[in-house]
């Protein structure tokens, strides 16, 4: 489904600050694995998702989707089969536009856009539908303006937003950092549901070991750009925490707690 | 005075469609284009060159918003390929149209007072019909002897703002006006939802310059000639138009901010002709006028906040003391 060949990124190649933040990645994902990526802060985590939705182009090396390269295909191309959420509550949604205009043109990222009305009644009827699904009775304000909605809400949408097209795949990068821990909970769960119920192909980075084992089937660790540690379906249950941090420590001859708060 | 009130909203109607303009491009793209001084004169120019030169008055707007389109791409293409920041490409576009405007015109002034424009060709058809009468009896009936000249450019001029209006509130709602908001809204965000940004700035600021050099055709025609000069300033009155209406009339909605912008468009037009009824005010006092005038629309709201929040925190300072004095009276009361 999601191939990675070889590929690197350096950052202010040649200055004082460069910064090789992807060396040689390769990474190979089945149609509905769900692959959760921890690493310290300035792994790369977020280099690769980029690279992945395309914001950033690879220096060398190729992506593929579904058997066709995608490395050269503008982002706002790729993006008809590549569902995002970010970290930031403010940056998956348009504050100013109404949730069901917000719903309508997430709707619309795998269409042609026309000059038809962007919300119509059957499509709220649809957007009713899926919004019902987050629990948070957001069915009955499809005409509040997004930005009055409370940051978890805003992530809520942002991810129904991200999926109800069912794209190919799906990129969460640490969507749950900003929130407050029983929202980040709330989020977390609907992510393994939407992920689940749309069979979703599914990139997502966490700075919370706990979750990075609770959630997906595969699991990565990053270290200055590279892979140090492809977790495989078979060993990903049997993993937990201490194995992890006794793992780094192997690889790296370096304690991982240092890191604390990003890997808390 | 009330001539003067009527022309007021008459010419208010008219530069409305610019105001229009400047909506779409600095409320809904959120971009400051300056192109606006420029292809103002452009819809004028090419409409009043194409006048004299015989073309049907409609054919000659037409052509105008036209142009006005296609100047509004130049200054999105600047942005979105040249990567040259919003405020110099509009500028940059702005000086170059000075130049293209004189070389439409061929000289600097072309008058139009003998042509037939599309407002000579409308009040002839209206007052053939006499269809002015029954209002100017209304206006006798409450006591105003003025009789306008014709009311036919008024009724017209308010059909074509409708028009326009609906359109754009329309067109902000399809598919496409969605992924214009969201672009101006939050590009980033409309980027990872399949929308091409740059040729959705190129569409949105083609649109606005078009809704721009629709008004300075109209405007050509109405004051019956075009001027290499008439555009200056424009842009800082199509602002004042958008923010006294959004301030007097709201923005909950897309429909009632457009109306909101048309009506910020003929207030302003009333507020100018009321200062230039001032003693010592003339014509050439227009552009401070109007500097005046957006800089107390931009301040006023401010003032008024600030001041709304000052009374508040007094009133709660009362309240406290007021609290804590008979809190004290208990207290004296327990202990004797
Ligand atoms: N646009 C950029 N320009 C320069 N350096 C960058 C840029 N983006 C990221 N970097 C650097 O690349 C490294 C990897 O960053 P990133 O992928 O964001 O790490 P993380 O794993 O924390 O998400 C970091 O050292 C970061 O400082
Ligand atoms: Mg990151």
């Amino acid at each position: 489904m999601l191939q990675l060949n070889r590929v690197s990124l350096t950052f202010n190649e040649g200055t004082l600050d460069e910064k090789k933040a992807l060396q040689h990645v390769n990474l190979n994902l089945k149609r509905g694995d769900f692959l959760t990526i921890i690493g310290s802060n300035g792994a790369g985590k977020s280099t690769l998702m980029n690279v992945v939705s395309g914001s950033l182009l690879p220096d060398t090396g190729n992506v593929i989707i579904d058997d066709k390269s995608v490395t050269h295909l503008q982002e706002f191309r790729r993006s008809r089969f590549i569902g995002r959420v970010f970290q930031d509550p403010m940056a998956g949604t348009a504050p100013s536009m109404t949730i069901e205009e917000n719903l309508a043109m997430a709707w619309s990222r795998n269409k042609n856009r026309t000059l038809k009305p962007g919300v119509n009644k059957k499509r709220k009827q649809l957007f009713k539908e899926h919004l019902s699904t987050l629990n948070l009775g957001l069915e009955d304000r499809l005409t509040a303006k997004v930005g009055l909605l409370s940051g978890g809400e805003r992530q809520a949408l942002s991810l129904l937003m991200a999926t109800f097209t069912e794209p190919k795949i799906l990129l969460l990068d640490e969507h749950t950092a900003a929130l407050d821990p029983s929202r980040a909970e709330l989020i977390t769960e609907i992510t393994a549901n939407v992920v689940e119920k749309f069979g979703l192909t599914t990139l997502m980075v966490t700075h919370n070991m706990q979750q990075a084992l609770d959630l997906g089937n595969r699991l990565i660790m990053m270290d200055k750009g590279q892979i140090i540690l492809d977790v495989d379906e078979k060993e990903k249950p049997t993993l937990t925490v201490e194995k992890l941090l006794d793992e780094f420590q192997r690889i790296r001859g370096e304690q991982l707690m240092s890191d604390k708060t990003v890997l808390g | 005075m009330f001539l003067s009130f009527f022309g007021a909203i008459e010419s208010g109607l008219i530069y409305a469609l610019m105001a229009l303009g400047v909506f779409l491009s600095f409320r809904v793209l959120n971009f400051p284009d300056l192109t606006v001084d420029g292809s103002f004169v452009t819809g004028a120019a090419v409409a009043a060159v194409m006048i004299v030169n015989g073309s049907s008055p409609l054919m000659a707007t037409v052509v105008a918003i036209v142009a006005g389109f296609v100047a509004g791409c130049f200054t999105g293409l600047l942005h979105t390929k040249g990567k040259i920041n919003p405020l110099l490409s509009g500028i940059l576009m702005m000086i170059a149209l000075y130049s293209i405007n004189l070389r439409i015109m061929g000289r600097s002034n072309i008058p139009l007072l003998n042509e037939s424009t599309l407002f000579t060709s409308i009040t002839s058809f209206w007052e053939n019909l006499g269809l002015s009468t029954p209002f100017n009896q209304m206006l006798s009936f409450i006591g105003i002897q003025a009789n306008p000249r014709t009311w036919a450019i008024l009724f017209f001029a308010l059909i074509i703002t409708l028009i326009v209006k609906f359109l754009t509130d329309y067109f902000l709602k399809t598919e496409v006006g969605l992924a214009l908001r969201a672009t101006g809204d939050n590009q980033k965000m409309i980027r990872s939802f399949s929308a091409n940004t740059d040729i959705l700035i190129i569409l949105g600021l083609g649109i606005s310059n078009a809704f721009v050099a629709f008004s300075g055709a109209l405007i050509a025609q109405h004051g019956g000639f075009a001027d290499a000069g008439m555009g200056i300033g424009m842009i800082i009155i199509g602002l004042a138009s958008v923010i006294i209406g959004e301030a007097l009339f709201g923005t909950k909605t897309i429909a009632r901010t457009t109306l909101a912008v048309v009506g910020g468009a003929i207030v302003y037009r009333i507020v100018v002709s009321l200062a230039l009824r001032v003693d010592f005010l003339d014509t050439s006092d227009m552009k401070l006028i109007t500097s005046v005038i957006v800089i107390a629309a931009l301040i006023a709201p401010k003032v008024i906040e600030s001041n709304r929040e000052r009374r508040r925190r007094k009133r709660k300072r009362i309240e406290l003391e007021q609290v804590l004095a008979s809190e004290e009276g208990e207290k004296k009361n327990v202990a004797t």
